[in-house]
């Protein structure tokens, strides 16, 4: 499967890949609502950090409700219906790439849909096989 | 499953309620479910304000009902007790580790007086969600009755249900596939039940479902203390069944989820990133206690005689994470505890008893259950605590108190007090496991000696002097129990506050009321009355705040910052005190600081002491333990630990140069009966009461507990 890199170094901090996330998957743009996140390092302004999901699946046995699952692809999902919104797995998450919004229930996770790469003006995250 | 459509088949409906679907506002319902099983009557009832601002919730509502319940007459078996289950406004929330719990209130059978037992699985978190705050159950069935709440259809029955086992493993298995509309919606149901021991001992316990996904069986928890699940079975009651499909992370209605999601977020990440360095919980759960207790000479061994064993390692958390608990499944007993501590053992084949060789998941083993059937009996098997603890559970009876009698036995047979003819050819010494494990199939199905030992130990000591002719004081001092509920597995003898802890605690001696052993015996950081009363004032009262919220104690200290260490008061692990105060606020849209916090558990508190009090307890007499929660009863305790009471004894001016050892006991108990003498009369101070351990009517006017008929209660004793 292909999922989301990173070279952060290209990073300019644009922050379109938040906005293409937050509306592919909940149809609004909100930064707070995207699973991927760019953060200015405090110690060096003008350089970012890409926090992304590397579907390593390390999440998948800390979930007690089985919601969290690896699809056929290989990436890891989070089945909604079965979802409580416990947020272990984001405390758990070894990138911390998973993220919580008080609107909705489940942790939000990048689901390797590549709409975030699309968008991206220096190349900075792009699809590539596992 | 066809034989449970035959079981439910059989069900006669005696009376059915329906009921509008409420939303949980804030963490209450507003409402409670009333059941009398005397006349089979179902109703709703208001929850008011003052009910929520005084009680709280959980045990607050179980004691507030009970109290209204009964007079000071009832007994336990009389048909206006009530069993009361609750859970609280915080229980429910799906983000903070240790949020599902359900507080039952009943007037116990082996103390006489109100007990609590908190417990785990989704019952009391599904029964809010199903539309009630709290479950409060009267009067007694004719025949074995279940109740069942439909939570998301809004009804509610009484049914007769003649054909579904007892004993809890199965039970929660029947009727977790009988009102389950799929295998994907098992997990939406919750059970409760006892077990054939809980008909034939006044140590009968309730166990609590709850549906583990992943192993695809019911797992139990269990409200242990006090025979709640005696008084349950002498209702007639097989099962309480609640059924609600929807949970999810704002179920409970709360007033400001971001505030519960900031502390949630924080914890589970110090326990991703510290259990393993500190408890691991996630591991081996509470075994790890084993090897710490047994390294700090406080596991108690043979009835508490002694506090460590060169075989306790055999006991030790890793024998059990490598031979026996299934690593990496989903241990928590509701959604959201990434502390996750419910171990259990797959496939497990048992080898006595009705179920012999069968194969079972066991919810074991939790450390007082390994110290009180295995240590303190001088049994060094896991194996043979697995099997016992399997069996405790599906029976009903509380491992806890079974292990502290089954100590008490032990003894009492290997002084020669009872012998084989009276035990009917068990040789219960310490050590038999077979024996153990016989005494245990007894208890549970009400023949032989079980009979005699299923009354508990407090109801022993009488037999054993009555009917075998014990001294009645060597008897009363070897005889672990206060107020009639058998000793937690600790030994008290070296911490003056832990004595405290356990024998002023309001139910019996158990450690949910205050654990101060390192901080007193330890880490020396309590050497004063003044201290330590602090300490009896603090800790009890914060540990109740649980048990009104639907909480567990576990995620409180059994995880800790990792800059905990440098605060003012690490053993009150200050920052999880601001995150519970968060999660309180962020459920309730109230606004209370830590000191209220306090306040809220310290009227709840006294309301208990004073509950005690109106059953004909409650006063300075009943917080008076056992000498074994002292000091050295007999000669070989004090040998056990002769360097460190001769050396006592010398520093406190005692002369035992050319002193026997009988002596030295002697001069010793002598000061540590007053030692805890004067403790009582710094706690009484400190908490506001009387000398004879009765709140004073300025301390209920201050809680605003001042009903009338408090008032003229204690006016009695001012």
């Amino acid at each position: 499967m292909k999922i989301v890199k990173t070279k952060p170094e290209l990073c300019n901090g644009c922050g379109a890949c938040m906005t293409a996330c937050s509306k592919t998957r909940y149809k609004v743009e909100d930064p707070e609502k995207s699973a991927i996140r760019i953060i200015e390092k405090a110690e060096k302004p003008g350089s970012f950090d890409i926090f992304v999901c590397n579907h390593c699946g390390e999440c998948l046995p800390v979930c007690n409700t089985e919601a969290l699952y690896q699809a056929k692809n290989g990436a890891i999902r989070i089945d909604d219906k079965k979802c409580v919104g416990c947020y272990i797995c984001v405390g758990f998450c070894p990138n911390n790439a998973m993220y919580v919004h008080p609107d909705i229930n489940e942790p939000i996770k990048c689901i390797a849909c590549g709409a975030c790469t699309r968008v991206c003006p220096t190349g900075a995250i792009y699809m590539e096989e596992k | 499953m066809e034989n449970v459509i035959e079981m439910k088949k059989a069900h006669r409906l005696l009376a059915r309620m329906d009921y509008e679907l409420g939303k949980v506002d804030k963490g209450y319902t507003n409402r409670t479910l009333y059941i009398n099983l005397s006349d089979n009557t179902i109703k709703s009832k208001p929850v008011t304000e003052q009910m929520k601002e005084i009680f709280i919730g959980g045990r607050g509502f179980g004691l507030w009902y009970l109290w209204n319940a009964i007079t000071e007459k009832t007994k336990w078996n009389d048909p206006e007790n009530e069993i009361i289950i609750s859970t609280g406004p915080i229980g429910g929330i799906t983000q903070y580790p240790g949020a599902g719990k359900s507080l039952v209130v009943t007037l116990s059978p082996t103390t006489g007086s109100v007990i609590d037992s908190n417990v785990g699985g989704y019952f009391g978190p599904l029964l809010k969600f199903a539309g009630w705050d709290a479950l409060e159950i009267q009067g007694k069935a004719e025949k074995d009755v279940i109740i069942y709440i439909d939570g998301n259809n809004g009804y509610v029955t009484i049914e007769e249900a003649p054909l579904e086992a007892v004993d809890s493993h199965l039970a929660a298995e029947q009727f977790t596939a009988m009102y389950a509309d799929s295998e994907e919606d098992k997990r939406n149901v919750a059970v409760v039940s006892a077990g054939r021991g809980a008909e034939n001992t006044l140590i009968g316990m309730l166990n609590f479902s709850f549906f583990d996904v992943k192993r695809g069986v019911p797992r139990l928890k269990q409200a242990g203390r006090g025979g709640v699940g005696t008084v349950f079975r002498d209702k007639k009651i097989k099962a309480l069944v609640v059924k609600y499909t929807g949970v999810k992370g704002d179920t409970n209605g709360p007033a400001d989820k971001q505030k519960i999601i900031n502390a949630a977020l924080k914890i589970h990440k110090e326990i991703h990133d510290l259990d393993k360095v500190q408890n691991r919980m996630r591991e081996v759960g509470t075994a790890h206690l084993t090897e710490i207790m047994n390294d700090y000479d406080l596991l108690p061994v043979m009835n508490f005689q002694y506090g460590s064993h060169p075989d306790a390692v055999k006991l030790s958390s890793d024998i059990f994470k490598e031979k026996y608990f299934t690593q990496g499944l989903p241990d928590g007993c509701w959604y959201g505890c990434s502390m996750a501590c419910a171990k259990a053992v797959d496939n497990f084949e048992l080898k006595t008893g009705p179920y012999k060789g069968q194969k079972v998941c066991v919810d074991a083993a939790e450390y007082e259950t390994i110290a009180g059937i295995g240590a303190n009996c001088g049994i060094f098997d896991p194996e043979y605590v697995v099997e016992a603890n399997f069996y405790c559970d599906t029976y009903g009876l509380d491992s806890i108190s079974t292990g502290t009698l089954m100590a008490f036995i032990m003894e009492c047979y290997e002084r020669g007090i009872i012998n084989k003819e009276i035990t009917g050819g068990l040789e219960l010494k310490f050590g038999n496991k077979e024996a153990a494990l016989e005494l245990i199939h007894q208890m549970g199905n009400g023949y032989g000696f079980g009979k005699i030992a299923g009354q508990g130990v407090r109801r022993m000591k009488k037999i054993f002097v009555e009917e075998y002719g014990a001294d009645p004081d060597f008897i009363n001092d070897i005889g672990m129990e206060v107020k009639g509920l058998e000793c937690s597995q600790y030994v008290s003898k070296e911490s003056l506050a832990q004595q405290g802890g356990y024998a002023m605690a309001n139910k019996g001696p158990q450690h949910d009321e205050a654990w101060l052993i390192f901080m007193d015996m330890v880490n020396k950081q309590i050497p004063t009355f003044e201290d330590k009363a602090q300490a009896l004032f603090y800790f009890p009262l914060f540990r109740t705040w649980f048990g009104l919220n639907g909480l567990c104690k576990l995620p409180w200290n059994d995880i800790e910052p990792a800059d905990n260490g440098l605060t003012d008061e690490p053993a009150k692990v200050p920052e999880h005190v601001r995150n519970y105060v968060d999660i309180f606020n962020g459920v309730t849209g109230k606004n209370i600081t830590e000191e209220e916090l306090i306040l809220q558990s310290e009227r709840v508190y006294n309301f208990q002491r004073i509950f005690n009090l109106r059953m004909g307890y409650g006063t300075r007499k009943y917080d008076i333990p056992p000498y074994r929660f002292l000091g050295p009863v007999t000669k070989e305790e004090y040998e056990s630990r002769m360097e460190r009471y001769d050396n006592q004894l010398k520093e406190l001016g005692y002369e035992i140069e050319g002193k026997t050892v009988e002596e030295k006991i002697r001069m010793l108990r002598e000061y540590r009966e007053d030692q805890y003498q004067k403790l009582c009369d710094a706690v009484y101070k400190r908490r506001g009461w009387t000398q004879d351990g009765v709140p004073t009517l300025e301390t209920v006017k201050r809680l605003g507990i001042d009903f009338p008929d408090v008032v003229e209660l204690i006016s009695k004793y001012q």
